[in-house]
């Protein structure tokens, strides 16, 4: 079983953990990112993020399903939120269910790991005290000169 | 031949926010002719980074990668998801 999604709602975690599990599982692994209240001592009021939505929806897809093949054919589930998100709110949530743990905490680490590599997400930070900025991110690895 | 370019967050501002143009291109042209021809026009459009990845019909292709009539080119800026 695997599912992902990219949308501008709320994240539930408990929606996100519900997705995964099977009699089988003994371990289910969770991994949610959040938007801090500051970055490098600057006061953040919150995160904006912007994707290229068709193929940010197609990579997380790909990535979801590396990441089931790892875990031996885990259940692996993902979402990643887009739009303006407070302090405190969700950006994106991972769960795994696997056999034993390894599996899953592998695979749940894989995913949020691929995720900053190659998928086609970015992000402006807005502050208390000063303009907003993109945040400097990872160069997928095809590049053209 | 004809191809769209989108362009996304630090990118579609330095040209001059617009999200997407058409832009007409010799056939046979590949993704580095189209950033050239992209630089080509001045302002905001010749500072686009030299690093850049590029995605072609939703996946990400090389700088030797031809392009083909109604191809839709995205500029990837550095990703920051998560």
């Amino acid at each position: 079983m695997v599912w992902s999604d990219i949308t501008t709602e709320n994240i539930d975690p408990g929606d996100v953990l519900a997705r995964v599990g099977r009699p089988g599982d003994g371990a289910v692994a969770f991994f949610a990112g959040v938007v801090r209240n500051e970055n490098q001592g600057r006061p953040v009021s919150g995160m904006e993020y912007e994707g290229y939505d068709e193929m940010a929806g197609k990579e997380l897809a790909a990535i979801v399903g590396e990441a089931a093949e790892r875990a031996g054919g885990g259940r692996v589930a993902a979402v990643h939120r887009l739009g303006r998100l407070a302090v405190g709110e969700v950006s994106v949530a991972i769960a795994v269910s696997a056999p034993h743990r390894a599996e899953a905490f592998d695979a749940a680490r894989y995913v949020i790991e691929e995720i900053k590599k190659r998928l086609p997400v970015w992000k402006r930070e807005h502050y208390l005290d000063r303009d907003a900025e993109w945040l400097e991110g990872h160069l997928p690895a095809a590049e053209a000169k | 031949m004809d191809v769209t370019v989108l362009l996304f967050a630090a990118h579609r501002e330095l040209a001059g926010g617009k999200a997407n143009t058409v832009v007409t291109l010799p056939e046979r042209s590949t993704v580095d002719g189209l950033l050239a021809e992209l630089r080509a026009r001045g302002g905001g459009w010749a500072s686009l980074p030299r690093r850049a990845a590029v995605a072609v019909n939703r996946s990400y292709a090389n700088g030797d990668t031809v392009l083909s009539e109604g191809d839709e080119v995205a500029l990837i800026p550095p990703v920051a998801g998560g």
